[in-house]
């Protein structure tokens, strides 16, 4: 007798590709095979679906604390399980900022009240000011893994050097927002043949590109693990895949928007277009996928950036940028990227979930002792973003009305189905 | 065209269509009573969020001689410093009653983003650096007026195009009626790129001068030094004023304008300004009859017109008041 059964599906994981029943108990994986007895089971129904490990989000802003009309930590939750995701890393740039014990309990007890394993970030200097270093030993010791300024890379070069060695010493992993400040100020989207036809002061590729060599000369340096944010230009994958090459210990992550829109929308001058990073040329756009495809980029992350839609119908200047993603994350990977369905998963569940030091219970593989952390998605099913954009509370997403090939229809996390048939269940 | 907010919205066929028409609005300019009824019952609001004297002067002075109600919304003495939205704004707006809004802000943008929300008619009186289209159709009827013809002709625009709405319309405005334009700026005051820019661009004034059949300055803003995209105003002056040595470098029939309001001893001479070749008076004075024209081809019988200019020249002779 099992509490849950995966019926019908076909497996992907690291293990390989296979059709067979997952059974679960409790919060674990506990039989793989071929017509398990679902007698007295919850039967999830898998025929024509892939069976894969829960996604993982490594860049998630949930707003709360602070921006609670925006998102909250379980409204953004149900985003993500309806997304696929089982786990995400909330981002530290809330009011007050995730850079003190007492923040990250608060967000660490939310979580555990939400949908799916909220882990969070934390900043790493007070304030993401850049002035002075959080204090990394102690949040790592409640469990925080990535230390990140998001919204701001950290500008000084030995301020950034001294994280580095810190880092070093406690295994966790710095994760930067590449932006040199003096390049990119008042900058409002990628400098270049649109941002000077529609007169709207430009964020040139060099502001993320001069950060990344700072940071590729320092990783050498230190030897700390680093993680690079929202790659957005050529020249950015370049830079990594060359330092991948010499061996350093560093990752990177693209958002879905950076391989599927460019800076050509902001014609419109909806600041739903509004991003950080800027959405960049065609070239750079090809040269994401290109990251994508050869192993230079590891990872695919939402950037998940809920923002009310009073504040995106600010001038385009004044809006905030961001964009939500949570939902659309897999369709559109598995839409508008020319790659198997093993690395998209790779992409979107394995590595993330090794680099957010949460690989014992999530990404996979689906073998019995495992936590259920699972996402079940049909792959050649169509579907259209809604206009409402879904469960996240806001509605900035740039692909309203989109049709996707590829829908989530069922996620476990630890063994609960918290979205059957497509459908949150609480 | 339901809304003016780019010169790419007229294109070159709209915009022959406003300067022939504007040709009707100054003949009614010049009567003793100039004013005609052919907005009557209509209302046009003023939007200004940036402090814009002679425009909104212009677009008022546009509305009243074509008998429409004006109303002002003017960010000073209004609820936005309460920080009402701007949508907020054009939903009370309309409320009241508006069939035209002229909106001018200090971000690229916003009157693209009102026109998504109005049901109003939405005319761009200036967005941050985007677009200018009223000030480019006044700039292009005068030198219609003065030289003929723009075809064949030669522009030369100097100074800081890169912020400026002024210079992205009449680029566009220029091109589209047969003149090649040259930029005569340092490189910190071009735009980044001008891929599919139709233009020249030449870092030397002297050089451009005797070529050009117009000299078209803009303002110099005192806030570029700070922002190092020149040493100082006097090196730029140096480089790129347009004095009296290099004035006299300019053919016999060549003209010298300029958008206002001039910087005269930076950008301009005093005396440069006030030579006969300059037209600057003449611009101001043509953005009424040219903003007449908008208001009509957007509101008046005149907003399913586009080629019955005939029809409205024969009611223009029966409606005098």
């Amino acid at each position: 007798m099992y509490d849950l059964v995966i019926k019908g599906g076909r497996i992907i994981d690291q293990t390989g590709d296979r059709f067979a029943d997952v059974a679960i108990n409790g919060s674990q994986i506990v039989e793989v095979g071929p017509n398990l007895d679902h007698t007295g089971a919850v039967v999830i129904d898998a025929s024509e679906c892939v069976v894969g490990s829960g996604l993982v989000d490594l860049h998630t802003h949930l707003r709360e604390p602070g921006k609670e009309d925006a998102e909250t930590i379980e409204s953004g939750s149900r985003a993500a399980v309806l997304g696929g995701f089982t786990a995400l890393v909330a981002m530290p740039n809330t009011d007050p900022t995730v850079d003190s014990a007492a923040v990250v309990q608060f967000v660490l007890d939310a979580g555990k009240r939400s949908l799916c394993d909220v882990q969070t970030s934390a900043a790493i200097t007070v304030g993401r000011r850049g002035d002075e270093l959080a204090p990394m030993a102690e949040l790592a010791a409640l469990g925080v893994r990535i230390f990140t300024d998001d919204g701001n890379g950290v500008q000084n070069d030995l301020m950034m050097r001294r994280a580095m060695e810190y880092a070093r010493d406690l295994d966790v992993t710095l994760a930067q927002h590449c932006e040199i400040d003096s390049l990119s100020a008042g900058g409002q989207m990628h400098e270049g043949e649109w941002s000077s036809r529609l007169g709207i002061p430009g964020i040139p590729a060099e502001a993320e590109e001069v950060m990344i060599q700072r940071d590729l000369a320092l990783a050498s340096l230190t030897g700390a693990k680093l993680h690079f944010q929202h790659l957005s230009t050529a020249g950015a994958v370049a830079l990594l895949r060359d330092a991948k090459t010499r061996g350093l210990p560093v990752t990177a992550e693209a958002t879905t928007h950076h391989f599927t829109l460019t800076h050509a929308e902001v014609a419109s001058f909806d600041p739903v277009f509004k991003v950080n990073p800027p959405l960049r040329t065609s070239t750079d756009v090809e040269a994401i996928r290109l990251g994508l495809a050869d192993g230079t980029i590891d990872v695919i992350a939402t950037d998940h950036a809920p923002h009310t839609q009073q504040d995106k119908e600010e001038p385009f200047d004044l809006a905030p940028p961001g964009m939500i993603g949570l939902e659309t994350a897999l369709g559109l990977s598995l839409t508008e990227l020319d790659l198997p369905i093993e690395r998209i998963l790779a992409l979107l569940s394995w590595q993330p979930a090794t680099i957010a030091g949460l690989s014992q219970s999530h990404g996979g593989p689906i073998v019995a002792g495992r936590a259920a952390n699972i996402c079940v998605f049909d792959p050649n099913a169509q579907w259209k973003v809604e206009e409402t954009g879904g469960a996240s509370l806001s509605r900035n997403t740039p692909y309203r009305g989109r049709t996707l090939t590829g829908k989530v229809r069922h996620t476990i996390v630890f063994g609960e189905a918290v979205v059957i048939d497509s459908v949150a269940q609480r | 065209m339901k809304h003016l907010l780019s010169i790419d919205d007229l294109g070159s066929a709209g915009i022959d269509e406003v300067l022939a028409l504007t040709d009707s609005f100054v003949e009614v300019s010049s009567r003793s009573i100039p004013k005609v009824p052919a907005l009557r019952g209509k209302t046009v609001v003023s939007l200004f969020y940036e402090d814009s004297t002679r425009t909104r002067m212009s677009f008022e002075t546009a509305a009243k001689r074509l008998s429409a109600d004006t109303m002002t919304f003017s960010v000073g003495t209004s609820s936005v410093k309460k920080g009402e939205s701007i949508r907020d704004t054009v939903q009370t707006i309309e409320a009241i009653g508006a069939d035209a809004i002229v909106v001018r802000h200090r971000s690229s943008g916003v009157p693209a983003q009102v026109a998504n929300w109005a049901s109003a008619a939405v005319i761009n009186a200036g967005d941050g650096w985007h677009e200018h289209p009223t000030q480019a159709l006044l700039d292009t009827y005068t030198i219609q007026k003065r030289l003929g013809s723009l075809e064949g002709r030669h522009i030369a625009i100097i100074g800081d195009i890169k912020h400026s709405r002024v210079a992205r319309s009449n680029i566009k405005a220029f091109h589209a009626m047969g003149a090649s334009v040259t930029l005569v700026a340092p490189s910190t005051l071009l735009p980044p790129s001008l891929d599919g820019w139709p233009v020249e661009v030449s870092h030397d004034l002297d050089s451009t001068l005797p070529t050009v059949d117009v000299a078209y300055v803009l303002r110099m803003q005192r806030e570029r030094m700070s922002e190092a995209l020149v040493p100082t105003l006097r090196e730029y002056t140096e480089r790129f004023g347009l004095n009296s040595r290099r004035a006299d470098l300019l053919s016999q029939t060549a003209i010298v304008m300029h958008p206002g309001p001039m910087n005269r001893g930076v950008e301009i001479d005093a005396a440069v300004a006030d030579r006969a070749n300059s037209v600057v008076v003449d611009q101001v004075r043509n953005g009424v009859p040219v903003r007449m024209a908008v208001l009509f081809l957007l509101l008046g019988s005149g907003s399913e017109m586009f080629g019955s200019i005939d029809s409205f020249a024969s009611e223009m002779e029966s409606v005098r008041v």
